[in-house]
């Protein structure tokens, strides 16, 4: 489902003379339908950095980085954008760390728009989103409110709800639960146990250990030269 | 709404347009599909505006071409096309929102008449059913449709903007060009303004090329930007990519430039 090889990652500050930061050298890993793998390392060791990659977030410098999307390989990294946003709005799920709320649109809107997008039915998607921010413990009364003024745990509740509504195949998860307290810590735990068994393929960030062992089905290490180590 | 077809609704080559010694647009292609919404963006006299007048035949360029999608042709050079086309063309299928919402609206006649007049112009008739329709647009751009017969400049500027949206979209063109569409409006203003755009872009399944200065507006009305300085086109590439991870000297200026409030 994912298939990354020899990824190479680097920024050029121009306006800080040309500087290079070199965060991810020859990187290469793969995930299959089912598993969790986490990427594992300190912090700057640029694990954020390829959920962005296979977001198509971030530019690449080299390497393939292959999705599986309707049965066929698509390399991000040498994707169309058209292609890129073709395979986001049918097989990606992506959870942010930083979280980043579009202003005055209802968590409700929010949470329905992937469906909606995709042909859903407006009563039924209405529904659905209904039953996702229940599990994700947002009362109702906070339904029809823009998240600019929730709490951060409700605002990355929000992102979660709307990045997995659709059911992507593959889910890619940047410290999902950072900001959240032990209920829906357990929640969240159980959505990714969820997605697995449906068949989908999840990459993510957790520093939070209990979460992390809850969920991995495989480590990926990386240390602090961005190149990975270990198995 | 099908977005995967393989024919683009616009394809700009190789465009180029001088004024004099000047070159404001040099060598520009881009494609544009159904529902793809292009923000352009740069500083004052990076040539994004003559691009945009170019693209949507208000001004003729010197090099290069300009092609539509039309409903009968095909892909057309819309230079090679008949005055009388082109003029069809502008009056249906697409849009075109100015910066000074009076440069789009017609000061003299009434809001409904300003919001009607491309159907009368296609040879609608009936008054009632134009009436109707020039209601039900207005009150879809969040105006209140019992001004339907009140002159332009008794709106608000925020208002009036909204007007001109309304008078270019009742005719449900393909493809609509923006130009600034929120600059000089209040910032609240502007933010109902984005949402309502925004909205209806996704409602309608509208192609968009919007050329602004700020940033925000590109992050939050297009999936595509393109960064121009000098007549040139320096970076393009999807928005979220081009404002995360710029990767020219010119686009990481123009990014960290920009203060969170």
């Amino acid at each position: 489902m994912i298939d990354v090889k020899n990824l190479c990652k680097s920024f050029v500050l121009h306006n800080q003379g040309g500087a290079v930061l070199s965060v991810l050298r020859d990187v290469s890993l793969h995930v299959d339908a089912g598993e969790c793998l986490v990427l594992h390392g300190p912090s700057g060791t640029g694990k954020s950095t390829i959920l962005r990659c296979l977001y198509a977030n971030y530019r690449t410098q080299h390497g393939t980085v292959r999705l599986r999307h309707q049965q066929r390989w698509v390399d991000m990294a040498g994707a169309t954008p058209r292609e890129i946003l073709t395979v986001r709005r049918h097989t990606l799920g992506y959870v942010s760390q930083f979280l980043r709320v579009i202003p005055r649109i209802a968590a409700l809107d929010i949470v329905m728009e992937p469906l909606v997008r995709n042909g859903a039915e407006h009563a039924a998607a209405k529904r659905s989103a209904q039953a996702w921010l229940e599990r994700l413990n947002i009362p109702q009364r906070l339904w029809h409110l823009p998240p600019a003024t929730f709490s951060g745990g409700e605002q990355q509740r929000i992102n979660i709800a709307r990045s997995l509504i659709a059911a992507p195949p593959i889910l890619l998860l940047d410290e999902p639960t950072a900001a959240l307290d032990g209920i829906n810590r357990q929640v969240v735990i159980d959505l990714i146990d969820e997605a697995k068994r449906r068949g989908a393929a999840v990459a993510g960030v957790f520093h939070d250990t209990e979460v992390r062992d809850a969920v991995v089905t495989r480590l990926f290490n990386l240390d602090i030269s961005g190149a990975p180590y270990g198995r | 709404m099908n977005t995967e077809t393989d024919t683009p609704l616009l394809r700009v080559s190789g465009l180029t347009k001088r004024f004099g010694a000047h070159s404001a647009c040099c060598d520009v292609g881009f494609e544009i599909f159904p529902g793809e919404v292009l923000c352009i963006v740069g500083e004052s006299g990076s040539g994004k505006t003559t691009l945009l007048k170019c693209i949507s035949a208000q001004l003729q360029p010197d090099h290069g071409s300009v092609e539509f999608d039309t409903r009968d042709q095909g892909l057309a050079d819309i230079y090679r096309l008949s005055e009388p086309m082109r003029r069809m063309l502008a009056r249906t299928d697409w849009g075109f929102v100015f910066q000074n919402p009076r440069d789009g609206l017609r000061a003299g006649v009434s809001a409904g008449a300003n919001v009607a007049e491309r159907l009368m112009a296609v040879g609608a008739r009936h008054y009632a059913n134009i009436r109707h329709e020039a209601s039900g647009w207005m009150q879809k751009v969040e105006l209140d449709a019992r001004r339907i017969d009140d002159l332009p400049d008794t709106f608000s500027g925020g208002m009036q903007q909204r007007l001109q949206i309304a008078r270019n979209l009742i005719t449900r063109p393909r493809l609509v060009f923006m130009d600034e569409p929120t600059a000089g409006l209040d910032v609240s203003v502007q933010a109902r303004l984005l949402d309502l755009l925004r909205g209806l872009a996704a409602d309608l399944g509208l192609a968009a090329v919007i050329v602004t200065h700020d940033l925000a507006v590109a992050r939050l009305l297009a999936q595509r930007m393109m960064v121009m300085r000098g007549g040139s086109v320096v970076e393009s590439g999807l928005t979220d990519q081009v404002l995360d991870d710029p990767q020219h000297p010119y686009t990481q200026l123009l990014v960290s430039s920009v203060i969170q409030a």
